[in-house]
């Protein structure tokens, strides 16, 4: 490597520098004891992302391969990590309050929250299996310390705990299926990968192998059926912002991941991945819809509700295709917006003896506070894909893909699965318009929550509306190798 | 022709009435504001009926603006004979509602009138829509207020009948979008309606696609055996909310079949004719029955209902030019009369606070003014001659006759069938000595529920004295979905 290409690479990073960089000075002013370090810290993390989303919007255009070709900067990586950031800084924004009311105000939640996000930028800039890897697992133990945060609480150790060890085991399965592709190919980069499976080899007993380790790996990572078991055990007991978190972003990266590997690397043995992934995708869309219904913990109703989603963007995938991929990220980012403003107002209901996180707590809500029920009702039928509202458009972006491709019967299993998981959401719907309310509601509501809320609300009823731009984006956003 | 979209603002401005809404607090402003958006709306559609050209099929008073470019969605409003009528249907039940629900609802009531008017809209956008992709939209969103008004303001098992009423219309259109999908990749990736009807799809095509969209229509219309979550929703709901499923919500799933089913997939259209035709007839004849054995008369006028559609779907599917007028008109009758007999049934309840019938008796000699009044109604129900939906029926009957005699003449029985219930119901409650009525005790109709009653009594005999003016408006337009389905 000589100089001009160092300095490329490290121009092109600059995004991941400024998160990193910014952790670091956050880690330092963190042990300081004071009041006025917590503002200090919620407003530093704050900038650290905005500084982080204008380097990364600046670096946007040309694609840019650097670190010898195991990092690249493509519109494919700026629209995912515009979605972190989106999702880093809401989850922020929601924090301050939530982390006082649960006595856990410490300075390095948000410098893990940061190097959380790091990974998942590497994630998503990732043409290596191996550069994957390192971003996927620095995402993956900051989760698990944030997941463990509430260190008084047994539920939260609990979780952080099974999350460890599930997912040491997942990462490892991928290291795995990631050793054996070596094996066969003798790269790990993806690009060298899809040259090297196309000469040949597809119908390989150890590259199908390879191949299962892999989906494995990854499918654990977004809460896939039969991996799914850890899900509502984390999502309930870590803290609520940190369940946000990792419903929207780390399941985006793992998205990013899944995508650049299987429809780019892994492309010429699609034949092999194909039926499973839609297999999977059908299982997990059932389980999560069915399982939810009953459920009486929010968390975990919208822990299940996450799986479902996941497998009906697992389509998105089964589709593949230029459509596909764009259906996929178009779906990530409005999950954001109405999975971030559900837990918004989650958190708001946190207060003092009240957790709020039982279902029955929202009953009569309409009567007291008519426009955070109203917003409230918009994000649930979003979720459940009603129109006029975002998730509408989401799955009717992938619904387009998959009868694209004339995959009619899988996009018929989804839409009547929709219906089944419409039936939880309109539940809940039902207890704030319906019922009479059993307690007044005190509500921990701060200008940063508010303002988390103005935004998910913006983003839900604002893409549903006027999706175009949002779709010509993520249309834009391809990586090489698709269309 | 001007250059105002009187389309956009016609469907839009109920829904602006309800932003408006949203800054009132005092209930009584909250009923005169509602009621001026929906009379001024209703007022609109006379224009356009006037300004509507009956000489042509073609699509009149189009818009068309790119929405989502990159798949062919545009946001597209027009009408031809047989949206037109459904959308005046539409804007007059809409303040009629109001009017219904101006004492009926005391609870939110800046609420209810706000899911009253995005209602409106809704379903003024669903009969104006020129683009697949928008009729989809106005379509689901109906879910929304209508789930919100039998599930807020509706009877003691209201939470029950709204789940059920929406998860049977969301799965039924969810097989709709997909099947609307398939058509889009086959139709040359467009939602535009006319052009999709050009379309020339393969028959198994057309025949997947068609019982997608059977199953939608089916459970909307309501056909049997797809019909069980309209009692429980009739019977829950306020007043309006009866009035807008009767009045205009059933005739979707008939509207979404000649829109759609016929002209796009004739040759399935065609080949499961006779499935509907005998559907038709047993959700006459069953629903006639079960609408003989009910006790609750908000339920008796629900299994009318049933019946009456099935009417209109025979209709439909005759394919001659009688039978499908016929259900137009019918379509539109059914949503005068029953409209009209839901009302009654409010306004009677408002008094009284019961349902059953068998708790009322002589209302002939304590409130002569309903009493008659609703006699009108019972027969127009009955398609006596004189009355609207004698012309529909006649219409209905001769067509399927002509279609298939066995079909015709087991139609005739559900005709009986609809004397025998009616005027049962009407014996009990109008006739005989007056019953002592719990309640808030009895007053007759006053001027404010007159004003909603009467432009209804005019439609009852407009139509069926003088059809004419309506059989024009529709004419041009269902010969030509009868050259679309039989034409090729």
């Amino acid at each position: 490597m000589d100089m001009d290409a160092v300095t490329l690479s490290i121009i092109a990073s600059i995004p991941e520098i400024i998160v990193i960089v910014g952790a670091c000075v956050l880690l330092l002013i963190a042990p300081v004891k004071g009041r006025r370090f917590g503002p200090l810290l919620f407003w530093s993390s704050l900038a650290t992302v905005i500084a982080a989303a204008a380097a990364t919007f600046a670096l946007a255009g040309e694609p840019r391969l650097v670190y010898s070709g195991m990092f690249v900067v493509d519109d494919f990586s700026v629209f995912f990590k515009m979605v972190f950031y989106l999702a880093t800084g809401l989850c922020v924004l929601m924090s301050p309050r939530y982390l006082e009311e649960e006595d856990i105000a410490r300075g390095e939640y948000y410098v893990l929250m940061l190097f959380a996000l790091a990974g998942m930028m590497i994630m998503a800039s990732g043409l290596d299996l191996l550069s994957i890897y390192v971003g996927m697992e620095l995402q993956a133990l900051c989760i698990y310390v944030l997941t463990g945060f509430i260190r008084k609480e047994k539920r939260s150790n609990e979780a952080a705990l099974k999350y460890v060890i599930l997912g040491s085991v997942s990462s490892g399965i991928f290291l795995y299926g990631l050793s054996l592709v070596y094996g066969i190919t003798g790269t790990t980069q993806l690009t060298d990968m899809a040259a090297a499976l196309s000469t040949g080899g597809a119908d390989d007993p150890v590259l199908v192998l390879a191949t299962v380790f892999l989906v494995t790996g990854l499918l654990f990572k977004v809460g896939a059926v039969p991996l799914h078991m850890w899900v509502p055990d984390v999502y309930e007991g870590a803290p609520t912002t940190i369940t946000a978190f990792m419903s929207v972003a780390a399941k985006a990266a793992a998205f990013a991941i899944l995508l650049r590997i299987f429809l780019d690397a892994m492309a010429p043995a699609a034949e092999i991945w194909v039926v499973v992934v839609a297999v999977i995708a059908v299982l997990t869309m059932a389980l999560g819809s069915f399982v939810a219904l009953v459920q009486t913990n929010i968390k975990r109703m919208l822990a299940y509700s996450s799986i479902a989603h996941a497998g009906f963007v697992l389509l998105g995938l089964v589709a593949g295709g230029p459509d596909g991929v764009a259906s996929v990220m178009l779906y990530l980012l409005i999950y954001t917006f109405m999975n971030l403003g559900i837990f918004a107002i989650i958190i708001m209901m946190n207060t003092g003896d009240v957790s709020g996180e039982a279902i029955e707590d929202y009953a009569g809500f309409a009567k007291s506070h008519r426009g955070l029920a109203l917003l409230m009702l918009i994000f649930l039928f979003s979720l459940a894909g009603i129109p006029p509202t975002a998730g509408f458009f989401a799955k009717f972006y992938i619904l387009v893909a998959l009868v694209e491709q004339g995959y009619v019967g899988l996009a018929v299993i989804a839409v009547l699965l929709s219906a089944v998981a419409a039936f939880f959401y309109i539940r809940i719907v039902m207890l704030m318009y319906m019922k009479e309310e059993a307690r007044p509601f005190d509500l921990a509501l701060t200008p940063s929550l508010r303002l988390a809320i103005a935004i998910t609300a913006a983003g839900t009823v604002g893409i549903g509306l006027l999706p175009s731009w949002f779709l010509d984006l993520a249309q834009g956003s391809q990586f090489l190798g698709i269309g | 022709m001007t250059d105002i979209p009187i389309l956009s603002l016609i469907v839009f401005l109920p829904a602006a009435g309800a932003g408006v809404l949203l800054f009132m607090r005092d209930d009584r402003v909250v009923r005169w504001t509602a009621l001026a958006f929906a009379v001024v709306d209703f007022a609109l559609t006379i224009p356009l009926l006037f300004a509507f050209d009956t000489t042509t099929y073609a699509m009149q008073f189009t818009e068309t603006v790119p929405w989502v470019p990159s798949l062919g969605i545009t946001y597209s409003l027009g009408v031809d004979g047989i949206s037109l009528l459904f959308i005046f249907l539409t804007a007059l039940l809409g303040w009629i509602c109001v009017v219904a629900s101006w004492e009926a609802i005391e609870t939110k009531v800046k609420e209810f009138m706000i899911c009253l008017l995005v209602m409106q809209s809704l379903m003024l956008g669903v009969f104006s829509a020129m683009d697949l992709f928008l009729f989809y939209v106005f379509w689901e969103a109906m879910l929304i207020p209508m789930y919100l008004i039998i599930g807020v303001w509706g009877g003691k098992e209201r939470v029950y009948a709204a789940f059920k009423f929406f998860l049977y219309t969301l799965a039924g259109s969810l097989l709709f979008l997909v099947g609307i999908l398939v058509l889009y990749f086959q139709g040359g990736e467009t939602f535009d309606i006319v052009t999709l009807m050009e379309g020339d799809y393969s028959f198994t095509v057309q025949a997947w696609v068609f019982l997608a969209f059977l199953v939608a229509f089916a459970v909307k219309v309501p056909m049997v055996p797809l019909h069980t979550w309209l009692p429980d929703a009739h019977v829950q709901a306020p007043t309006a909310g009866s009035i807008i499923l009767a009045g205009v919500l059933l005739k979707m799933g008939a509207y979404g079949f000649l829109r759609f089913s016929l002209p796009m997939l004739p040759d399935a259209s065609q080949y499961f004719a006779t499935m509907i035709q005998v559907l038709s007839v047993v959700s006459i004849i069953y629903g006639g029955f079960l609408a003989l054995a009910q006790v609750d008369v908000k339920k008796l006028v629900a299994y009318s209902s049933v019946s009456h559609m099935g009417f209109v779907t025979l209709g439909l599917f005759t394919f001659n030019a009688k039978g499908v007028e016929g259900a137009v008109l019918q379509m539109f009758n059914h949503g005068i009369t029953t409209g009209a007999l839901f009302l009654f049934v409010g306004l009677i309840y408002e008094r009284t606070q019961t349902r059953i019938i068998a708790d009322y008796g002589g209302l002939m000699k304590i409130v002569p003014v309903y009493g008659i009044l609703l006699c009108v109604f019972t027969l127009s129900s009955i398609a006596v001659p004189g009355t609207n939906a004698f012309v529909g029926e006649l219409l209905v009957l001769a067509g399927a006759f002509g279609a298939n005699k066995a079909i015709g003449a087991a139609a005739v029985a559900g005709a009986v069938l609809s004397a025998a219930y009616m005027l049962g119901f009407y014996r009990q409650v109008a006739l005989g000595p007056a019953v002592a009525m719990g309640g808030r005790g009895m007053w007759d109709i006053n001027a404010r529920e007159m004003a909603g009653i009467l432009p209804l009594v005019v439609f009852v005999f407009w139509v069926g004295l003088y059809p004419k003016p309506f059989i024009d408006i529709l004419h041009v337009s269902v010969e030509h979905l009868l050259v679309q389905t039989m034409g090729r």
